[in-house]
């Protein structure tokens, strides 16, 4: 029923490190994100992007890892945004308050649908 | 007893040299249990064929024997990771009984009593999905006055368990103090915020029935919002408010409000656990919830929660994937 595998690609673009991650993360699967993104939060003011438009399902591990990262980020003047939520992933940053202080963007076609 | 070992496998093995039938090597399978359950490493099962071969035909090539010799240094690394992998058993056998220990310490530590209100029915449940729950429910009584909060610690095992204590004696504390539902998670989050680590985190919803006025108070530090079901009207309204995870920062601001009950309604509050069930169809719609609720709404608040619980846990085949807490404030009806 769940799939174990997670993806996670590191791109680069405009200096900004970009994680693509595809797969669901969840208690299984978050150790795998942890690893890779604490290979790179101690760098000084770094600038990061976590691409989850192909991550359908977090759990609250799933959210304990991103928010883990934003604020080891933070703690060393970077800055992390967060994009491609679809909408469930959206409510969850949403009903934690995450969406206040991290920065966010929905899946393009989320935006549209909640504009109509 | 090796001795008597070796002895009733060259008789084994002669027989199947001689018959090379099935039934006798059968024998010999069933006999290589007998080497396990001694403890005899592989390295030792081929210095007993050696001796046992020795016996049985003394006359063979040299190869043969010296090939034996480096058959067996071949066989003591299997032989070491045997016994390492055994010695891993048994340590897990140790933490095992550990972890039973820290979830009764978890139990009589964290225990909570149901606050008794005039007015108010209360209904709980809290199913962990593993040993240990992730999920907590602190109840606090004061004059006039019940609250609960209802926590979900993101990080699970011992130190979600810690950081429970670490709720439960923030909150003992508050007994005298301004018990506001803002106020209280803003202390919680203070407390939280300094000894947590980076990527442990606490969602909570705190709610305050005061039972004179009959309205019910509450805050959400990133949690679940609230149901409150409207006898009036048979509706739900989602109680959400504004307010960050405990521990993510320490400034946070949280929001209060508050609705008055009227005799018959009642404020469900849950976890994760609930809300985001999974069946092999997908998830379990909220909607599905409501209605759940609504089924048994003329119910006392402990049948409303089990029921839900148990229609879930069935729709779920009985295994919860993540922690499950629901408690449920009732005003009486007179």
């Amino acid at each position: 029923m769940q799939d174990m595998n997670l993806q996670v690609e590191l791109l680069e673009k405009n200096s900004v490190q970009c994680f693509k991650v595809v797969g669901e993360i969840d208690a299984y699967t978050a150790p795998v994100l942890k690893e890779r993104l604490a290979a790179v939060e101690k760098v000084e003011g770094l600038h990061a992007e976590l691409d989850l438009s192909e991550v359908d399902y977090m759990d609250s591990t799933g959210l304990g890892v991103c928010v883990g990262f934003y604020k080891a980020v933070s703690n060393n003047g970077g800055h992390v945004k967060i994009t491609g939520l679809n909408r469930r992933l959206s409510r969850l940053f949403e009903i934690t308050g995450l969406n206040e202080i991290i920065d966010i963007e929905l899946k393009e076609s989320e935006d549209d649908n909640a504009t109509l | 007893m090796p001795q008597e070992v070796t002895k009733q496998y060259k008789e084994i093995m002669s027989k199947y040299l001689e018959s090379q039938s099935e039934e006798d090597l059968y024998v010999g399978q069933q006999f290589s249990r007998r080497f396990i359950e001694k403890d005899i490493a592989p390295e030792d099962v081929i210095s007993i064929h050696k001796s046992a071969l020795f016996e049985l035909h003394p006359n063979l090539r040299k190869q043969v024997w010296d090939s034996l010799d480096f058959l067996i240094e071949m066989m003591i690394h299997y032989g070491l990771t045997m016994r390492e992998h055994q010695s891993l058993v048994r340590k897990q056998e140790a933490i095992q009984m550990e972890m039973n220990v820290a979830t009764k310490v978890q139990d009589t530590l964290l225990k909570t009593v149901e606050p008794d209100a005039e007015g108010l029915d209360v209904g709980w449940i809290s199913q962990p999905a593993h040993q240990m729950n992730g999920d907590y429910i602190y109840f606090l009584n004061q004059e006039n006055a019940s609250s609960v909060a209802v926590a979900d610690v993101i990080g699970k095992g011992i130190p979600a368990a810690l950081c429970m204590s670490m709720i439960k004696f923030g909150m003992d504390g508050l007994q005298n103090e301004n018990s506001s539902p803002d106020n209280v998670l803003g202390i919680i989050n203070r407390i939280v915020e300094k000894s947590v680590d980076d990527s442990m985190f606490i969602s909570m919803f705190y709610g305050k029935y005061n039972s004179i006025t009959s309205t019910f108070s509450y805050a959400s530090a990133g949690h679940e919002p609230a149901l409150h079901f409207s006898s009036g009207t048979s509706a739900f309204t989602e109680l959400d408010a504004r307010g960050l995870l405990l521990g993510v920062k320490k400034e946070a601001i949280y929001d209060e409000h508050s609705v008055v009950l009227e005799e018959g309604d009642f404020v469900v509050m849950m976890t994760d656990g609930v809300t985001e069930s999974r069946t092999e169809n997908g998830f379990i719609e909220m909607s599905a919830i409501k209605s759940l609720l609504a089924e048994k709404k003329d119910e006392s608040a402990q049948e409303i929660a089990d029921y839900v619980y148990s229609e879930l846990s069935r729709m779920q085949d009985y295994q919860l994937s993540d922690d499950f807490t629901i408690v449920i404030f009732k005003k009486k009806t007179v």
